[in-house]
């Protein structure tokens, strides 16, 4: 069915967007998003593919050409990392209030200051309420699987909004894995035609991008969003299953693993889900009830789905990659602890605070919350609701 | 060598980072150890000295050297900059840039400077790629040379950065080069000791991307390059364009005079200081700022 690949999570990406073959990508070289566009380039330099590329001068540049195209009809992508996504914050809203369908592969690392490359979430954890779609990627296979779907969902008319694919910063990035990729003609039947409902190019229905929008109505448009956000789920679950017809690998809004029986259980995304699944294999092993959610579509957060895949588990670890200074704990972990809500369930809920500026996560540390889990299942939730995991004392 | 030395002494912080990140045959050593000696002559104390830098190769500069310095994010050094020397007008403030971090990202805070002149120095080390990123084509990556972003050669131009600075109004603007350790720290001590926005670009190589990707043997070969291929200002001003094609010249190439940024300001306000009339205007705004806030937060009793 597919070509065996051994590839980085960067070349996934860019191998996924060679087969797209966008009709604009607008970059500008940020760590460690930078190897993406250098393939990318290289198969525009080489005329693999038929797209426009522009190395812009900035971030905030990439993301307004991006805008700039996708409103012209065109299907345009970029791909950038912390600083640079900050840098494009403005135009991030614009993008998907003006709906345009735009997929951005994010390479997750951490917002300065101080400088650092490495991963956490706090890049794309802070454009959580952007009004994009925000899909996190275990690995390189999922890398490549997630671009491809997100065409799909991006464009599909009940959502129009933009996606951010997103894949943990040098652990994913720059780490070579063996994957299966589709053959050219299945990609191309896969993405199909772009049309643009609305394109600033048909000169017999002139439009308008962006114009002012005060009381009157910008109310009304941001109701729109809200309601295209809320179709977004039924999309990105029949994409998943449309991609498994073509690929033999499906995909949901999460992945349960283990969660059969199981009292003690971790919510994970990205990277980290990996590691504790190899916890949980081992555990299982040793008779543990013991099991690991996977959240792959952080924005829109399914969040009844969530309350139901938690509502049998005793004692429920969340597991944030990034800080939301001042708030009751991570992003992740507000979020589910707002799922469970009124939902009667009575699980002890403890959020553990991970892996900030590239700090690795290990096996013992996931054993280590599941060792605490052993505690919260008999007491409830703890009252230091928010711990840290291979924190210095 | 031993004043070398002990320049070397007063002014690196060897507990800290050193060995410098720069790849060998960086040219940004020759510039760091240029603007020190620069410093050095123009005798300023160290406390007196802000060191002010964006992101990228030349980014790393602030952390090997012993004076006030600030690692900001990547374009963004001279508005940094430009927020110390107001506070502080005191201070010589020194803003070392990379050609991307000076002329993309940070392309419209660069022409903003120079229009301002504000007593400041920018240093652009010009070595015509984005290096700490892996070597994608810059807004000073020549016609026809190779980055990773460009595998077959630029289509864009380069920016002439002298010509730029001076068309965007700086007061002083010099160049040269690495090869030119001598030259480039007195076109830096004069710029640190000019009134205004100074610019010296500072011409370098960088070997691990754009040298090996536009075939250049050696980081030497590269500093040979700028050796044959400069002109001095005067000696070119001589020349056809014919025998300067491919060649960059050196040298001052704008110094001039113009009524400083904080001074005329200052002038401004003691200006206002001494009017009545806009003395009486200010007392009055404040005077409203009083009322309203004593009717917002009445004080008791």
């Amino acid at each position: 069915m597919g070509r065996r690949l051994i590839l980085t999570g960067n070349d996934a990406a860019a191998e996924a967007m060679r087969q797209i073959d966008p009709d604009v990508v607008a970059a500008f070289p940020i760590t460690p998003q930078t190897e993406l566009m250098h393939k990318f380039a290289q198969h525009v330099a080489d005329g693999d593919v038929k797209a426009e590329f522009v190395l812009v001068e900035s971030e905030h540049s990439a993301m307004s050409a991006t805008v700039g195209a996708a409103a012209a009809g065109a299907r345009a992508m970029t791909a950038t990392s912390a600083n640079g996504l900050a840098l494009m914050w403005e135009i991030v809203y614009i993008a998907a209030s003006s709906r345009l369908p735009i997929v951005m592969p994010v390479v997750n690392r951490a917002l300065s200051g101080p400088i650092n490359i490495h991963c956490d979430h706090s890049d794309t954890m802070g454009c959580r309420d952007s009004g994009w779609l925000q899909i996190y990627s275990e690995n390189a296979q999922e890398v490549y699987d997630n671009v491809l779907q997100a065409i799909r969902i991006a464009e599909h008319p009940d959502v129009l909004l933009p996606v951010m694919v997103t894949f943990d910063g040098f652990i994913l990035s720059h780490t070579a894995e063996i994957l299966e990729g589709l053959e050219d003609p299945v990609v191309r039947k896969w993405v199909g035609d772009y049309e643009s409902k609305y394109t600033l190019l048909n000169t017999d229905e002139p439009v308008t991008y962006g114009p002012l929008d005060l009381q009157d109505y910008y109310f009304e448009h941001k109701r729109q969003q809200i309601e295209a956000m809320r179709n977004a789920p039924k999309v990105v679950r029949d994409v998943g299953k449309a991609y498994g017809e073509i690929s033999g690998r499906s995909y949901d809004l999460l992945e349960a693993y283990e969660l059969e029986g199981a009292t003690r259980v971790i919510v994970a995304l990205g990277s980290t889900a990996g590691t504790a699944k190899a916890v949980v294999d081992e555990m299982r092993a040793a008779g543990e009830a013991v099991g690991l959610l996977k959240i792959r579509c952080f924005r829109p957060f399914p969040e009844a789905e969530i309350a139901e895949k938690l509502s049998r588990a005793k004692a429920v670890a969340v597991l944030d990659r990034s800080v939301s200074f001042g708030a009751p704990g991570g992003p992740v972990h507000k979020e589910i602890k707002a799922a469970l809500y009124g939902t009667g369930c009575d699980i002890g809920l403890v959020n553990y605070i991970y892996g900030l500026g590239g700090r690795d996560v290990s096996m013992d540390h996931i054993r280590q919350a599941f060792t605490d889990l052993t505690t919260i299942a008999r007491e409830g939730t703890p009252s230091d609701g928010v711990r840290f995991l291979g924190l210095r004392d | 060598m031993s004043e070398a030395i002990e320049t070397a002494r007063t002014y690196l912080r060897p507990s800290k980072k050193l060995p410098t990140v720069w790849c060998g045959g960086c040219g940004l050593g020759i510039i760091l150890s240029a603007m020190i000696r620069a410093i050095a002559r123009v005798g300023v104390e160290k406390n007196d000295v802000a060191v002010v830098s964006g992101i990228g190769c030349t980014g790393r500069m602030p952390t090997y050297v012993d004076f006030n310095t600030l690692h900001t994010t990547h374009g963004r050094a001279l508005a940094f900059a430009t927020g110390i020397k107001l506070a502080r007008p005191s201070l010589t403030v020194i803003a070392a840039m990379g050609d991307g971090d000076a002329l993309a990202i940070g392309g419209n805070h660069f022409i903003h400077a120079c229009r301002r002149n504000i007593d400041m120095t920018a240093i652009v080390a010009n070595n015509s790629i984005y290096g700490m990123t892996g070597g994608q084509y810059s807004p000073t990556t020549p016609h026809g040379k190779r980055g990773t972003t460009a595998p077959y050669g630029n289509v864009e131009h380069a920016f002439d950065v002298a010509s730029l600075a001076a068309g965007a109004g700086a007061t002083f603007v010099a160049r040269s080069s690495v090869y030119h350790a001598r030259e480039l720290d007195r076109l830096f001590e004069k710029a640190i000791r000019h009134k205004g926005f100074s610019v010296v670009e500072a011409v370098t190589n960088c070997y691990t991307s754009y040298g090996r990707l536009n075939n250049h043997a050696s980081p030497v070969e590269m500093l040979r390059w700028m050796k044959e291929n400069s002109v001095p200002f005067a000696a070119a001003a001589k020349m056809d364009p014919e025998e300067l094609e491919g060649k960059f010249t050196r040298g001052v190439i704008v110094d001039r005079e113009l009524p400083e940024f904080i001074e005329s300001y200052d002038e401004q306000a003691s200006a206002l200081a001494e009017n009545p009339v806009a003395v009486e205007q200010v007392g009055n705004i404040l005077r409203r700022f009083d009322a309203a806030a004593e009717r917002l937060n009445p004080k008791s009793g």
